[in-house]
């Protein structure tokens, strides 16, 4: 067997592996736990979308929560208003978050690094204020909108911490399935040639802006979505719920998973389940969360499991890929 | 609204932007010589707040002095603290990331700040505090038929004071040259024999400072303090600082105090309930109409 297929096969097992893994939690958890990992899978969806912003094109974009939110308030809206049900609702909530991405983003796609981090923070700032001011009178204002639907698939009502936990990670399965074979295609590569040398890419010949503003629409869509099934999960939106602290969040699991999917899905769990291990200290723990950051960003600054480097040998025709491999022996 | 009424908001303004000036110099001074959004300069802020109400209140220091030396003498120990724990935080987690790419930083600072805050809330509480009101000059005066609470002056007054020392001490000093030596090549500079990690310190110290002597005045100012006013601050002073062009130190002053004056106004003529989104909208628009910031072009006087 080549070594090629080994490495396909390492991949499909761990990928298999962990859905048995997931699929097979919940019959050890009770019900405050199931609850923890409903909330750990809405954020392993909102960090797998931001990982193609930050992680795959290396924007640095601190913002992610306003597209939660327009996702989260677009669902509760329709719902509330026009009784539409809430899972037909979940495109429609990421084409919403999707084209309010394509209208801020487009300005501010050319800004540098820092600069963009903080333009995204004060997006974050006037999404959630616009929010408390009750803009367009739908909003409701501090209070938020209550009484959002359960959502109904098949004809099953959803309301129990177990079925929103397979509910949310099949989500999360789709998910990684969609952005794996995203970050292998050539759009991925793409965007990763930007995140290393965004002169170089525009050498050759990457229309490098509005790559990134597509990876930026691709993130809020997904970012939507989850917004949808937060709303779906709570049944009441605030504006409380949606702060800049949850950007952070989101944005720490990114860089401390180190931009793999798996990474990414052990460092949500991380970041968001174990805090719950230590309510008892329910004080320190975010001191202690804080100090972790700083700790792990010390010691291993790329990340706990960064993507394996792009093998390229099956890119080449058959011919080449056999000379490629003699060279490599 | 009257004439005397726009003067009264734009004293308020100017007030309020001297203390956004002085936060905003410790982030354009950190970003000068770093390159780093230091991310935890909003807390130390607090922290400065907290040590001030500790001193006044917690060590009796109201009781033993007047009051108006009792506040000096407030700040003044309020922001020597806050330098050193500036300089701590460097060493701690900044220094070893110096290699490291930019981002790692970024998320450290990010860190450093969750655990100041939580600091703060786990030896105070979390709740707010109020400094003591018999403290607080209560004065008002009436300055060319202007009513003006004495306290708007003082600040005013202090941190333009502030201001002055730090351009004399960047612009007149060896150390000062140093420090803008550094913020322009550190390779160069450590080439011409200057301690870079010294002055790396150094300018942490400086900034660490003014922030925590800020923290004193928003007490003196507002009368409360509370453990999360860091970030909005600290968010508040990080636009002040590239409105007038990141890296730039008279940039940063005048960032802050056009800031204070443009929410001062736009709360009091266009709606108070905006008025956290105004100072964002102005941040926005202006890094689409000219990123470099409104000092911007001064590279050669980076700093």
């Amino acid at each position: 067997m080549s070594r090629q297929n080994i490495f396909s096969l390492i991949y499909a097992q761990r990928g298999i592996l962990l859905t048995f893994v997931i699929a097979a939690l919940p019959l050890f958890l009770d019900r405050y736990w199931t609850d923890v990992f409903v909330s750990v899978g809405m954020y392993a969806m909102l960090a797998l979308s931001l990982n193609v912003i930050l992680g795959q094109a290396g924007i640095f974009h601190m913002g992610h929560a306003a597209f939660y939110a327009v996702g989260a308030y677009v669902t509760a809206i329709l719902n509330t208003q026009m009784g539409i049900p809430v899972l037909w609702l979940i495109p429609v909530a990421g084409a919403a978050a999707a084209l309010f991405a394509l209208v801020v983003a487009r300005p501010i796609i050319h800004l540098r690094g820092d600069y963009l981090l903080i333009v995204t923070i004060g997006i974050v700032e006037i999404v959630r204020i616009a929010l408390i001011n009750d803009i367009f009178g739908l909003t409701g204002g501090a209070n938020g909108i209550f009484g959002i639907s359960r959502p109904v698939l098949f004809g099953y009502r959803i309301k129990t911490a177990l079925q929103f936990y397979y509910l949310v990670w099949g989500m999360v399965g789709l998910t990684v399935l969609c952005f794996w074979w995203l970050s292998h295609s050539r759009f991925g590569r793409a965007l990763n040639c930007i995140k290393e040398d965004d002169v170089a890419a525009e050498g050759c010949g990457i229309n490098v802006a509005s790559l990134k503003l597509a990876a930026f629409v691709i993130g809020a869509f997904w970012a939507g979505m989850a917004g949808n099934l937060f709303a779906a999960k709570m049944t009441i939106i605030s504006p409380g719920s949606f702060t800049f602290w949850e950007s952070v969040i989101v944005f720490a699991v990114v860089i401390l998973s180190g931009g793999s999917h798996t990474g990414v899905l052990l460092g949500t769990v991380l970041i968001v389940a174990l805090p719950e291990l230590f309510r008892d200290f329910a004080d320190a723990r975010m001191l202690v969360f804080g100090l972790a950051m700083m700790i792990m960003m010390v010691v291993r600054p790329q990340g706990l499991i960064p993507p394996m480097p792009r093998r390229y040998a099956h890119y080449l025709p058959k011919r080449r890929q056999a000379s490629a491999k003699g060279d490599a022996a | 609204m009257t004439m005397n009424e726009f003067f009264q908001q734009l004293l308020n303004g100017l007030a309020v932007g001297g203390i956004y000036a002085l936060v905003a110099l410790g982030y354009t001074m950190v970003y000068g010589v770093l390159k780093l959004i230091n991310f935890a300069h909003g807390d130390l802020f607090t922290m400065g707040a907290y040590f001030g109400f500790t001193l006044l209140v917690g060590c009796g220091l109201a009781g033993v002095l007047p009051p108006w030396m009792s506040i000096i003498a407030a700040m003044a120990v309020a922001m020597f603290l806050v330098a050193i724990l500036g300089v701590i935080l460097e060493r701690a987690a900044y220094r070893p990331l110096r290699k490291a790419n930019r981002l790692a930083a970024v998320v450290s600072a990010l860190g450093a700040s969750i655990m100041l805050q939580n600091a703060i809330m786990l030896i105070y509480g979390a709740k707010f505090y109020v400094y003591p009101e018999e403290l607080r000059p209560s004065l008002v005066l009436d300055i060319f038929g202007v009513q003006t609470p004495i306290m708007r002056v003082i600040v005013i007054g202090v941190s333009t004071l502030l201001m002055v020392i730090l351009y004399l001490f960047i612009h007149k000093t060896r150390m000062g040259t140093a420090i803008r030596a550094v913020a322009i090549d550190q390779g160069a500079s450590r080439l011409m024999g200057i301690n870079v990690d010294r002055v790396i310190s150094l300018v942490f110290f400086l900034g660490a400072g003014l922030g925590g002597v800020a923290g004193v005045m928003v007490g003196m100012y507002y009368g409360q303090i509370d453990f999360t006013m860091g970030w909005n601050y600290g968010l508040k002073a990080f636009t002040a600082a590239i409105l007038g062009g990141i890296g730039n130190i008279p940039g940063a002053m005048l960032g802050g105090l056009l800031l204070g004056v443009i929410e001062a106004l736009g709360s009091a003529y266009l709606s108070m309930a905006w008025k956290d989104a105004i100072a964002f909208l102005v941040l926005i628009l202006i890094l689409i109409i000219r990123p470099t910031g409104l000092l911007g072009e001064r590279v050669a006087d980076k700093l």
